[in-house]
């Protein structure tokens, strides 16, 4: 089972929930950083990441001796990374999407495809005693300084997780490409919220992402008593379950502050974290099966 | 010699646009004709990445030699450049403006780009 843990807004509490939910968890379970522009989960379970492997994604290089200048690459191209001016044809890798039309089109086999590294895949495991003793295993995915798209890392780090395990999935914030490629393809996702204005406005355009791809989804409030009651009066006008709170509290701001987790913090929450895994492994069940 | 003038407008009254890759359009003046003509840049204003590249593919295809604008990227500036189009920064507010002080010899061609590159 993957649940993303997503949000809209930054800063609300995705790492936070994700690193205790993998924690509380009573099974072995993996966590999967994909906030690839900024990952720190690592940091509050102490993770001991011992393998280290690049993200690499195809472009195109050209051999100019091949090269006739005819300007077919960059007419086929729909991200604006070729461009024929007179006798020079120009690529520009960090716009390239990996399509591969450029070399499709090419009448003189002047283009081919060569891997560039884009990102970093660093991962390990560690035994979680939060009540329940099991092993956490951890990925984490950043991009690399300069590059500009993520999302084949964010791919890559999903694609690495063993599909068989409980699996948390640590989202970037926002609801563009990024947001969107992390969520894909989950089972659930939990959005976290702040009850601020902030928070709600970014929760319904998250709410919107959610129902555009036809994810089942429901909505944790953190730092709830921090603002107002705005973020719970639209979860029952919209009739999304809004299935968890955590209080605002000045604890587990010092522990984040120390690099340790909710959990470390508020460790009576554990068991409602629990709970909640056991509650989303029932709903995403088949209808068959059991309740939907 | 033609000079192309990023422009929101259709006269030689109208603003300069100081965007290059995202402006609306071109005015190309013919500098030995003392006349203009338009050349529209929409597709490029509404590009989701690359504007800058395209514009300048669309100014070396107008047949400019020079520009005028507010600002250019890393990008167009190294397409231009590897046209041999020399780029000219103007503070002016006037496409009018601009090409006084382009004949009167107060502009600088530009050996950089002179803003960041960015990410939509």
């Amino acid at each position: 089972m993957k649940i993303a843990i997503a949000s809209g807004k930054g800063g609300t509490g995705k790492t936070t929930l994700s690193v205790a939910l993998a924690q509380a968890a009573d099974k072995n379970v993996q966590l999967i950083d994909c906030d690839v522009e900024e990952p720190n989960g690592h940091i509050f379970i102490d993770a001991q990441l011992d393998k280290h492997e690049d993200v690499t994604i195809p472009i195109p290089v050209l051999d100019k001796t091949l090269c006739n200048n005819c300007g077919k690459c960059g007419e086929i191209c729909q991200f604006n990374a070729i461009v024929t001016i007179g006798d020079k044809t120009m690529i520009f890798d960090d716009m390239c999407h990996s399509c591969g039309g450029c070399i499709l089109v090419c009448p003189q086999q002047a283009l081919t495809e060569q891997q560039k590294t884009i990102g970093y895949l660093d991962s390990g495991s560690n035994t979680i005693n939060c009540g329940q003793v099991h092993q956490l295993s951890f990925i984490k995915g950043s991009i690399k300084i300069g590059e500009a798209m993520s999302p084949p890392v964010i791919r890559a780090a999903k694609k690495k997780a063993d599909q068989n395990q409980l699996t948390i999935i640590d989202c970037p914030p926002g609801t563009s490409c990024p947001m969107m490629t992390a969520v894909c393809d989950c089972d659930f996702v939990l959005l976290v919220t702040e009850p601020t204005p902030f928070g709600l406005h970014d929760l319904k355009l998250a709410v919107e992402t959610m129902r555009c791809m036809d994810l089942p989804f429901a909505v944790i409030v953190n730092r709830d008593g921090c603002g107002d009651e705005r973020v719970s009066e639209y979860c029952s006008a919209e009739k999304i379950p809004l299935v968890l709170k955590i209080k605002d509290d000045r604890r587990v701001a010092t522990a984040y502050s120390r690099g340790e987790g909710l959990l470390s913090a508020l460790p009576e929450l554990a068991p409602k974290l629990r709970s909640l895994l056991d509650d989303i492994s029932t709903w995403t069940k088949p209808a068959t099966e059991g309740k939907q | 010699m033609k000079i192309a003038i990023s422009t929101s407008g259709t006269t030689l009254d109208a603003p300069i646009d100081p965007r290059f890759g995202r402006a609306v359009r071109f005015l190309v003046y013919d500098l030995e004709q003392n006349n203009f003509t338009l050349v529209d840049n929409e597709q490029n204003l509404n590009a989701t990445q690359g504007a800058g590249i395209q514009a300048a593919k669309t100014v070396v295809d107008c047949g400019a030699q020079a520009i005028i604008s507010g600002h250019c990227g890393p990008k167009a500036f190294q397409v231009l450049s590897a046209a041999g189009i020399a780029i000219y920064h103007s503070d002016g507010s006037t496409v009018a403006e601009a090409l006084e002080q382009y004949n009167n010899g107060q502009l600088q061609a530009a050996t950089d780009a002179n803003v960041e590159g960015h990410w939509v």
